[in-house]
């Protein structure tokens, strides 16, 4: 998929579909706030895939939720959610709901729970059409659903558009529900976790269609994932995240050939390759954090290598270390002092 | 003992289920002692039906499994607790696995009282094995609950090596966790095998991990076993198309993806001749009609499809 990565330049000139500044989520829990993600920023251009990579707990499905707004009432959230030109944490509750669906549709991990198994997939799917008014009448809708059932690689699409969800296939589900994604030809696709429940056959054929479909609709695509070869796969650009924060981020190939960040640069080691065939791998010493645990300096440093006592204390910021790439950590880059 | 002692033994083994679905459809494999054979395949595959007729927990329609000489279905008794004992599991969420009202401690002792070991020895086989999976004495101490994933898996393969087994069969038993923690896992099973010479069967449909820790692995494609063969020369050079394109969709691999059309078929009614032969791309006339068996392709490799030889012993390229 490299070969998507160089295409890339020629669509660059696009606008930025999403902009996210300075995003921080808290829930109110008895006795405090736990802080889930902290000072996130980063922006997608039209036809550019962006994926938030991290472990369980890391904030990045928090992240995806709330610029959708659909972090739940307990959350507070602070900072710039910009689609395609609006403020969306400032937009009134029915703005918002016209927002979804048509603009930013969400493709989530589990199409079972997403899709309504009283109701055929043709119907579902027509629905979502007719409420953004994105067909003149039912007529169309239903001729639009048929053609979009085709778009994502449906082989009977007659068939599926009759089908009750339980009659599918999970890999089937998953199409339906992208193709309920791109019905209203959205600026921005975020897909969390999207084939992490698929076979890995199932799962190229969806990877294959992600990046089909975004070739042909230049759609921005955030896409959250724990699997760093989905990210290698489908990421123009990557940024990593850790214990509520991004730790790196940068073009997807060069932050996954050579990383900056000492936490990035461990989960790459500690994977299993053909290399490393009955032979030790590089593990990360200790557990990722938990939801609501506080570092008064880097998250990462109990479990780091290079970790210096002022990393305990001070809390890296994310510079600029490469042209279009930020890393949070002064032991691997270090910057002249002011 | 030595190592090339067959310890398991299944031969031709079926279970067709109620509703008509034939979720294991003639499988034979072998586990050596001391070696880690990975099973690998696709969700309804067979591999969990398998390995529940292999750890005894559902009996098979047809066929033999021999542990260390006995015959796993029908010993009884002493020789029943026997096999228990030297037949763990770790299965894959050790969340639901661990009984949340026993402590990790409680739990491990458990495992002693069922086999029979003298109370006054529980203490201090308890700190041993927690001290080997790398728990800290606290953590025997500690609920299911109050312990991260990494730690309670290893809580559970504690309580798997408990009993001094000579085969545990890890049940996706690395799949649950991140990658950080997976790693200290696999490298944890990895040294308990060169101390103990315990042997593994590895279920997975992690390719990565599969590769990483296994001597041989055995291939399944709807409820048969369409390759087997060592480790490293079944993914550098797979023979059957489907592991060919296994291998080459599992992200990340560096190979030329191979996209298969369509879904795996329904188990209930697999497709006749070649159960892949609807989704596979070098399909032929008679892959349609006629079963293949597993025929030699090389050292030890097998694979079950009509278009390989010893001659000519991959199917079709692994970059197409």
């Amino acid at each position: 998929m490299s070969q998507t990565v160089q295409e890339i330049p020629a669509r660059v000139a696009s606008a930025e579909a999403l902009r996210v500044d300075d995003l921080a989520v808290s829930f109110a829990v008895h006795g405090g706030q736990v802080h889930a993600v902290r000072s996130v920023s980063f922006h997608v251009r039209a036809g550019q895939t962006l994926v938030l990579l991290g472990e369980s707990g890391s904030g990045k499905s928090v992240t995806a939720r709330a610029i959708m707004r659909l972090h739940g009432r307990r959350a507070k959230v602070t900072g710039r959610v910009e689609l395609s030109g609006r403020e969306v944490l400032a937009l009134s509750d029915p703005d918002v709901r016209a927002l979804r669906g048509s603009r930013i549709a969400l493709v989530p991990q589990d199409p079972t729970a997403a899709l309504d198994p009283l109701r055929r997939v043709g119907a579902q799917i027509t629905e979502v059409l007719l409420l953004h008014r994105a067909a003149p009448d039912k007529k169309a809708a239903q001729a639009r659903t048929r053609e979009l059932l085709r778009a994502v690689g449906i082989p009977d699409p007659e068939r599926a558009y009759r089908s009750f969800p339980h009659e599918m296939s999970g890999g089937m589900r998953q199409r339906v529900v992208i193709a309920m994604g791109i019905s209203c030809d959205p600026d921005v696709i975020i897909a969390d976790e999207p084939t992490t429940a698929l076979d890995v056959t199932v799962q190229a054929q969806i990877l294959d269609l992600f990046a089909e479909l975004q070739g042909r609709l230049n759609t921005a695509l955030l896409m959250v994932t724990h699997d760093v070869h989905v990210a290698a796969d489908v990421a123009d650009l990557v940024a990593v995240m850790y214990a509520g924060r991004i730790v790196e981020t940068g073009p997807a190939a060069d932050v996954l050939k050579t990383p900056r960040h000492p936490y990035t640069q461990a989960l790459l080691d500690a994977l299993p390759t053909p290399q490393t065939a009955r032979g030790e791998l590089h593990a990360i010493a200790g557990s990722p954090p938990v939801a609501g645990q506080e570092f008064p300096g880097c998250a990462f440093a109990d479990r780091c290598t290079h970790a210096l006592d002022t990393c305990r204390t001070a809390e890296p910021r994310l510079v600029e270390v490469a042209p279009g790439r930020r890393a949070a950590c002064p032991v691997l880059n270090p910057t002249e002092a002011p | 003992m030595t190592k090339h002692e067959v310890l398991l033994d299944a031969q031709d083994i079926r279970k067709t289920f109620g509703n008509g679905v034939k979720a294991v459809d003639g499988v034979s494999l072998q586990v050596h002692r001391g070696e880690t054979v990975g099973l690998v395949g696709e969700s309804g595959c067979g591999k969990s039906t398998t390995a529940k007729m292999l750890l005894r927990l559902l009996t098979p329609d047809e066929g033999s499994i021999t542990f260390a000489g006995a015959d796993v279905h029908r010993v009884r008794g002493r020789k029943l607790r026997e096999l228990r004992k030297q037949l763990q599991v770790v299965p894959q969420n050790p969340q639901t696995s661990l009984n949340p009202r026993l402590t990790v401690r409680q739990s491990i002792e458990f495992n002693l009282r069922a086999h029979a070991y003298p109370k006054r020895e529980w203490a201090a086989r308890v700190d041993g094995l927690l001290d080997r999976v790398g728990l800290a004495q606290r953590h025997g101490a500690a609920f299911p609950h109050e312990m991260s994933g990494g730690q309670l898996q290893r809580a559970a393969i504690a309580r798997a090596l408990a009993t001094e087994p000579s085969l545990v069969v890890c049940d996706e038993a690395v799949s649950a966790l991140d990658k950080s923690v997976q790693a200290q896992v696999l490298n944890l099973l990895a040294e308990l095998q060169r101390e103990l010479g315990v042997a593994y069967l590895f279920i997975s449909h992690d390719l990565s991990v599969v590769e990483h820790i296994s001597d041989r692995v055995v291939v399944m494609y709807l409820g048969k076993v369409v390759e087997e063969g060592p480790s490293h020369a079944m993914w550098s050079a797979p023979s059957h198309p489907y592991a060919t394109t296994l291998l080459s969709a599992s992200p990340g691999q560096g190979r030329t993806r191979i996209i298969l059309r369509g879904d795996p078929p329904n188990p209930a009614d697999p497709p006749p001749g070649c159960a892949f032969h609807t989704r596979c791309p070098v399909a032929e006339d008679r892959c349609r009609t006629a079963v293949p068996l597993l025929r030699t392709v090389g050292d030890r490799h097998n694979s079950a499809c009509h278009l390989v030889s010893v001659d000519r012993p991959a199917a079709m390229a692994a970059t197409v």
